[in-house]
């Protein structure tokens, strides 16, 4: 396919230029992300040491290891909040609401709204609401509920196509047979959106892993794993930022980078594998 | 029947229950509209609109609170990167929906959605490890610039830019393709001057989304922006973006400085919110 394109390219050097700008443009991106990747690998990698995986962080290790079980913790508890509440907003949306009716277009403007709202702007929502108003402080709980109103867009307009890719034979059978309308949602619909819906929520997860901006100053800076929900503590990403605003351990930037990178990527391929699964469907 | 009635009670109470999750996401905006401006706007009158907006120096400890420079800072930074992401992302597009074999395409999309993945902070440290050195030693000075900052942020709208566009050129109808083909066109021609018109709103709206992230996209900026609050006097100068002033100062400002933080978050809220109105204008364009 590409000889005869050059054979008529020769004759018109305006389509060869056209052509060769697409696949330069193609070029750079992919060689930015190969750049990114392969200067944070080299570099990153031969910083891994088993110190700055220590129990616990001090100024000598400089572990990460509090910042990951606090990236986990915070994952866990804004999913918590998010999920439920983003499902059965979708669950409403497609399953009840009456197509076009004027409440369900003003939650879908908000919901867009929403997922253009930059995260530092959530940072200080979750501060002025969380720290200010309720008297947390600096908190995990706070920073997880701030990351739960940022991501739940997200997982409302995944779990809504999901939903709307459901046959409606599927319902009018159940229906056909004599359940009930919720009996129907919770035990045909759901379980067959659920593909779709779980990987709406590893993006989420990519999104709460790669978040610095809205918990710097809702769940705080702190080094630790904290022993209550209204404690402080500081996920991956933070950590890595006061490494950066720090400027003293460079070597443990480059590993914090290496594993940010890592998990990411993980998180990537396995949204892959669970989208490739509901094509196959 | 008290079944009958009871699964119905059942039904209507699960009805109201989802009614009440699908009203979250008003709730929450309404929300952040309220903490924001409540907090915000008072101090834009303590401080006076004009002055604030306005004002050429930011100096907290004078009391004196003026965003000019940040306004221009954040609109210089996004204007930059949209004109180093959006062309390169749709013609990136254009090369993975048109010309890319099918081999090329299996790598080539994971990679751009990896390169949306990566946290921002990350990139953050790639452009202070690398695009800030790099930048200084082609032009001299400290390297952190409106420059630097244009450039890491308009490869971050990278991948929204690439993947919007690619969605809306995969809407055209292939007939649009065929039919300018079957006129003796080149597939480059048909390409570029009957498709890319016809996905027009969609990479418009791809566009917009990127405007919207640059605008936002706070941590990275501040690592290579230099975040002096001066208006940029070149692209090799230092800036200070909108989103940069609040994260640098949050942490330590109190009183009227901490109010005046909020209120740039106010002007910041703004401004995305005129982005979210051009994009459903943008979108609303397509249909008739």
């Amino acid at each position: 396919m590409t000889k005869p394109r050059l054979a008529v390219c020769k004759k018109r050097p305006g389509s060869l230029l056209l052509f060769l700008l697409t696949a330069v443009s193609a070029a750079l991106v992919c060689l930015t992300l190969l750049a990114i990747v392969a200067y944070i690998v080299v570099k990153g990698l031969p910083s891994l040491r088993p110190s700055v995986f220590a129990w616990k962080y001090d100024s000598e290790n400089v572990s990460m290891f509090p910042a990951i079980v606090n990236t986990l913790l915070v994952c866990l508890l804004s999913l918590g909040a998010a999920v439920p509440v983003g499902v059965a907003a979708a669950v409403y949306l497609v399953e009840y609401a009456k197509r076009g009716s004027r409440l369900v277009s003003l939650i879908r403007m908000t919901a867009e709204t929403l997922s253009g709202i930059p995260s530092v702007v959530y940072g200080l929502f979750g501060f002025l609401v969380f720290f200010v108003a309720f008297g947390w402080g600096y908190s995990l709980l706070g920073g997880a509920l701030t990351l739960a109103v940022m991501i739940l867009p997200l997982v409302m307009r995944t779990t809504e196509e999901a939903l709307l890719s459901v046959p409606d034979a599927y319902r009018e059978g159940s229906l056909g047979l004599g359940a009930g309308k919720l009996y129907t949602i919770c035990k045909v619909v759901l379980p067959s959106a659920m593909p779709g819906i779980l990987s709406g929520v590893i993006l989420s997860v990519g999104r709460i892993v790669g978040e610095t901006a809205a918990l710097l100053y809702t769940a705080g800076t702190v080094a630790a794993i904290p022993s209550h929900w209204l404690d402080a503590g500081r996920t991956l990403s933070v950590h890595m930022y006061s490494l950066l605003s720090e400027g003293l351990y460079i070597r443990q930037s480059y590993a914090t980078a290496f594993v940010l990178l890592l998990l990411v990527a993980a998180i990537n391929a396995l949204s892959g594998t669970v989208a490739k699964k509901i094509s196959k469907r | 029947m008290p079944n009958a009635s009871k699964r119905k009670i059942r039904e209507t109470a699960a009805k109201f229950a989802f009614l009440i999750a699908a009203c979250t996401s008003v709730a929450a905006v309404v929300m952040i509209c309220l903490f924001l401006f409540v907090n915000g706007i008072p101090a834009m009158g303590k401080i006076g609109v004009f002055r604030f907006l306005l004002g050429q120096t930011w100096r907290p400890a004078n009391d004196q609170f003026g965003i000019f420079p940040m306004i221009v800072g954040s609109l210089c930074v996004t204007f930059g990167a949209v004109l180093i992401g959006v062309p390169t992302g749709v013609l990136c597009a254009v090369f993975l929906v048109f010309f890319c074999p099918k081999k090329l395409y299996k790598v080539l999309k994971p990679a751009v959605d990896l390169l949306a993945g990566i946290p921002s902070i990350v990139y953050g440290f790639f452009g202070l490890m690398v695009i800030v050195p790099a930048m200084q030693a082609l032009f001299g000075g400290s390297g952190k610039s409106l420059l630097t900052a244009s450039l890491l942020l308009g490869i971050m709208i990278l991948p929204t830019v690439v993947s919007v566009s690619e969605a809306a050129l995969r809407a055209v109808p292939e007939s649009c393709l065929e039919g300018a083909l079957a006129l003796g066109a080149t597939r480059e021609q048909s390409v570029f001057f009957a498709v890319l018109p016809a996905a027009k709103s969609g990479i418009l709206a791809g566009a917009v989304l990127g405007i919207g992230r640059a605008m936002g996209e706070a941590m990275a900026v501040s690592i290579v922006a230099g975040n002096q609050a001066i208006i940029p006097e070149s692209i090799l100068s230092g800036v200070r973006t909108l989103t940069a002033n609040i994260v640098l100062e949050m942490g330590y400002a109190a009183d009227l400085h901490r109010e005046a933080l909020i209120a740039t978050a106010v002007v910041l809220f703004v401004f995305i919110l005129l982005i979210n109105l051009l994009l459903n204008l943008v979108k609303r364009r397509d249909k008739p």
